[in-house]
């Protein structure tokens, strides 16, 4: 059989627990059944996908006699579609085995189960989708499915406001996408991917394809300004679907693009390179401000997804630009450093996520000014937090730093670009990146510390128990996998080899040759790294103070007043908060970019009443982008309004003047 | 072929759409219905003249639905009606007649600029009929759009569906069957309008539209 028709019966698989959801939800036995059964339909498709990019086998195509009459349904796994399948399904993997022991606290496990399995198949079948119209099906089907999960706690309306936001990116980003296809099946309007690959577009044509597929994919992946309802919507479905939204589905936004723009669209001019990477170094810097603003640990973890998407995307624009330039290697690097990313942050973004479902169901709070001293009565979850919140703020040894360390190196290859712009454009990217880099350091400090460490600031919090071993089991495989494709990346960097050579028209270097388990992206002269040296390293620095310590400091008891850490006071409200921590980047960003607004109430001595402190950040997208929009599609729609209650024969006289007005259109035209 | 076929057709065609701009300027409704039943009386002419021309014996059977159905029966049964309701004196237009008629001429100019390139290359009995009918199609909808009573806005549709039977015999080998479906649809259309505009007369007095529109509660008096 070949490998698409297997991928295909997996996609069948997540439909039937889909069935199975919808049969048995009100059984006590279908949350284990349905997730279990889709864990082992996920690891049945990462093994195919392993086996298509270690194999590197040849792609495998399939067509159906379904979908429109004439075109039908055409599917095709290739390495690229197997690169993100395996993305996709071994994070469906690890939501649904945490989501066995996790599904039990759903209230209504109807709302849930029975979307679970075709958002998983949606997510699958858009891999696998080679022609527009599959894959524009696939795409509304991932959407639909997902909005249905984002709405499943419909009780509280911040979720159905969610859920609409979400639904008009959504459809926003479609109609983009139906753009881009039609304007690239122009030339022969046939829509398999095939023939638009072979036909070939003017530049404008081409450009404005480009452009819209940036568009299209980067509502779905998150790109600023489009980010809107990713922060909205993620934090609003159950956890595991949160870790499967930020973690999973956003890259699939991203496979979409890469789809497009990089396999059907093909050449292209470098300059489209450099919009890309514009667009992903502001998603990077504006994506982790907002995310250290936050106080709600979901929402700061959505936001850090779009800064994340925005590493992605600069490794990609840089992987366009130096194709386009002829310099196949440095975009190997690029298009390698984009795809190391996208798995990692799959990884250590559903691990977080998980860590924070983890937290909400042992106190029932996301709001991080209610968490604190949780290492105590966590101690697992609180390890493997901690281990996502290094890899995701990028220290080595771990994974998050492989990838960024990768788009760095290719952004100091830039000076190679021939166009003058580029060379200049690429390195101010690259001290945003730096910027973006150093603040989610200080972003993933804050959330471990105020929400682990410290005293617990609520009664729930205090009283938090640790969660069962499902959770723990998934969190654990996740952390095991930052901690693996950190000390060993050249595994990892051989594995992309198919996907850069089928894209980028080249590949790095094999590492698996290179000595003690380097990596050595360009050249042994120009740079190299080696996670597992580090990572020994770490292990005898860390054991050696250890035992210095324990052995040669002193036993002798000492009696002194307790150090208050400068609190005078007793209460937990006194010590460091989040939006404490956040204070100073606040303000040195703050008025500019987020419109901060406080105001102090100090009562005056004598009297008995509180002070207030009000703080108002604003998400600026929202203020100068979608509130004047908002109002003129109400005002514009207001006026419409009329057009409801006219007579038949003034409707007649519309369609009348609608007719003669294109009629007219048509003959001043020829 | 002779010369003198193509103008005998184009000279049918054309009363054809010279009756759909007289029915723009009727003031009375019994004159409307006389000006729509010699419209069908011509187009059957018509279309009898193209089964005659593409020899083509089935549009005999086209033209003589049409003369008795358009231009007996549904004048005939109009007429009734009219009388019924005691509305044959009654004046009404939403537009007056100069601007209807400059409008009128400006849709049969459209007409013609936008068919002439399209059909250059067809049957050169096709061609002009094509512009013709688009006409008449244009000007039944602007009859309907013009006039606020519903027998006359009925005539209007069925004046359109005039237009759109030349079309369809104009071009050669168009199967009988497209013909007797258009004219039972509108022989239903006239049936249904039929029990409408009764029922508009018992409940309110009279078929004028406005009325019902005062009726909704949102009448406009610039009407």
């Amino acid at each position: 059989m070949p490998e698409v028709t297997i991928g295909l019966w997996c996609i069948a698989g997540f439909l039937g627990t889909g069935v199975l959801g919808a049969v048995l939800g009100r059984h006590a036995v279908a949350t284990p059944l349905v997730y279990g059964t889709a864990m082992c339909v996920a690891l049945a498709a990462v093994l195919l996908a392993l086996e298509v990019l270690l194999g590197a086998a040849p792609a495998t195509s399939l067509v159906l006699p379904i979908g429109l009459p004439g075109l039908g349904a055409h599917f095709r796994l290739d390495a690229l579609a197997a690169f993100f399948m395996l993305v996709v399904n071994f994070g469906a993997a690890a939501a649904s085995l945490y989501a066995i022991g996790y599904g039990r606290h759903e209230k209504a496990p109807l709302r849930v189960l029975p979307f679970y399995g075709p958002f998983l198949a949606a997510m699958n079948l858009v891999l696998l989708a080679a022609d527009a119209f599959t894959f524009l099906l696939s795409w509304e089907l991932m959407s639909l499915a997902s909005w249905t999960l984002v709405v499943s706690n419909h009780r509280q309306s911040a979720n159905i406001r969610a859920g609409f936001i979400y639904l008009l990116m959504a459809s926003f980003g479609t109609l983009c996408l139906l753009l881009t296809f039609g304007l690239l099946s122009n030339a022969t309007g046939d829509f398999t991917f095939e023939r638009m690959r072979a036909a070939g577009s003017s530049e404008t044509v081409v450009a404005m394809a480009t452009l819209l597929a940036l568009v299209g994919a980067g509502s779905k992946a998150g790109l600023v300004p489009l980010h809107v309802w990713l922060p909205l919507a993620h934090p609003a479905a159950p956890s595991h679907v949160s870790a499967l939204l930020s973690g999973v589905m956003t890259k699939v936004g991203v496979y979409g693009f890469m789809r497009i723009v990089f396999d059907v669209i093909g050449d292209l001019s470098p300059w489209a390179g450099l919009v890309v990477v514009v667009a992903g170094g502001a998603t990077a810097v504006l994506g982790v401000l907002y995310a250290v603003m936050q106080r709600d640990l979901k929402r700061l973890l959505a936001y850090s997804t779009v800064e994340n998407i925005g590493i992605i995307f600069i490794g990609l624009g840089l992987a366009l630009a130096f194709r386009a330039d002829g310099q196949a290697p440095a975009a190997a690097l690029a298009l390698t450093a984009a795809l190391f990313h996208v798995l990692n942050h799959s990884v250590f973004k559903s691990l977080l996520f998980f860590g924070a479902g983890a937290v909400q169901s042992a106190t029932g709070e996301r709001d991080m000014e209610k968490l604190g001293g949780l290492v105590h009565r966590m101690p697992q979850t609180a390890v493997v937090f901690l281990i996502g919140c290094m890899s995701i703020a990028a220290l080595p040894p771990l994974n998050g730093f492989v990838s960024e360390w990768m788009t760095f190196q290719a952004i100091l290859l830039s000076p190679q670009l021939t166009p003058w712009g580029l060379k200049f454009a690429v390195p101010a990217v690259g001290a945003m990146l730096a910027l973006a880099a150093a603040l989610a350091g200080a972003c993933f400090v804050k959330a471990f510390g105020v929400v682990f460490l410290s005293r617990p600031r609520s009664p729930a919090a205090a009283n938090a128990t640790e969660v069962d071993g499902f959770a723990l089991t998934a969190m654990l495989m996740l952390a095991w996998v930052c901690v693996v494709a950190g000390t060993l990346p050249g595994f990892v960097i051989d594995a992309l080899h198919p996907v850069t050579r089928a894209l980028a028209g080249s590949a790095l270097p094999t590492q698996a040759g290179v000595p003690w388990l380097s990596i050595v992206p360009i050249a042994e002269s120009r740079s190299s790294y080696n996670g597992l040296i580090v990572f020994f390293f770490l292990i005898a620095s860390g054991s050696m103070t250890a035992l210095v310590v324990h052995r040669l400091a002193s036993r002798r008891t000492r009696k002194s007043p307790a150090w208050d850490c400068g609190y005078p006071l007793d209460s937990p409200i006194t010590q460091y908060s989040s939006a404490s921590f956040a204070m100073p980047i606040r303000r040195v960003f703050g008025t500019v970019v987020f419109g901060v607004h406080e105001t102090v109430d100090m009562p005056r001595p004598g009297e008995m009443r509180a002070g207030h402190y009000r703080l108002r950040v604003r998400d600026p997208a929202w203020r100068y982008l979608y509130g004047p929009l908002a109002r003129l599609v109400l005002r514009s729609a207001h006026k419409l309004n009329r057009l409801q209650f006219l007579t038949i024969r003034r409707y007649l006289a519309l369609v009348f003047a609608a007719l003669i007005v294109l009629m007219l259109v048509v003959a001043a035209w020829r | 072929m002779n010369p003198l076929w193509f103008d005998i057709a184009h000279l049918l065609a054309g009363g054809v759409l010279v009756l759909s701009l007289m029915l723009l300027y009727q003031d009375r409704i019994t004159a409307v219905i006389n000006v729509f039943a010699l419209q069908a009386v011509v187009l059957s002419l018509s279309v009898g003249w193209q089964a005659l021309v593409q020899s083509a014996p089935h549009l005999v059977a086209t033209a003589l639905i049409a003369l008795v159905a358009k231009g007996v029966i549904i004048p005939t049964a109009l007429h009734r009606i009219v009388r019924k309701l005691d509305i044959h004196r009654e004046v009404e237009r939403v537009v007056s007649g100069g601007p209807t008629m400059l409008a009128g001429l400006g849709l049969v100019a459209l007409s013609i600029l936008l068919v002439q390139p399209v059909v250059e290359t067809a049957d050169p009995v096709a061609r002009e009929d094509f512009a013709f009918a688009l006409a008449v199609v244009l000007l039944g909808l602007l009859v309907m759009i013009t006039r606020r009573n519903a027998v006359t806005q009925v005539i209007g549709f069925m004046s359109l569906e005039n237009g759109l039977i030349l079309a369809a015999t104009g071009a050669k080998g168009m199967p009988l069957v497209v013909e007797v479906s258009v004219a039972f649809s509108v022989l239903i259309a006239f049936i249904v309008f039929g029990v409408f505009v009764f029922r508009i007369r018992e409940r309110f007095d009279t078929v004028d539209v406005n009325v019902l529109e005062r009726y909704r509660g949102e009448r406009r008096e610039h009407l």
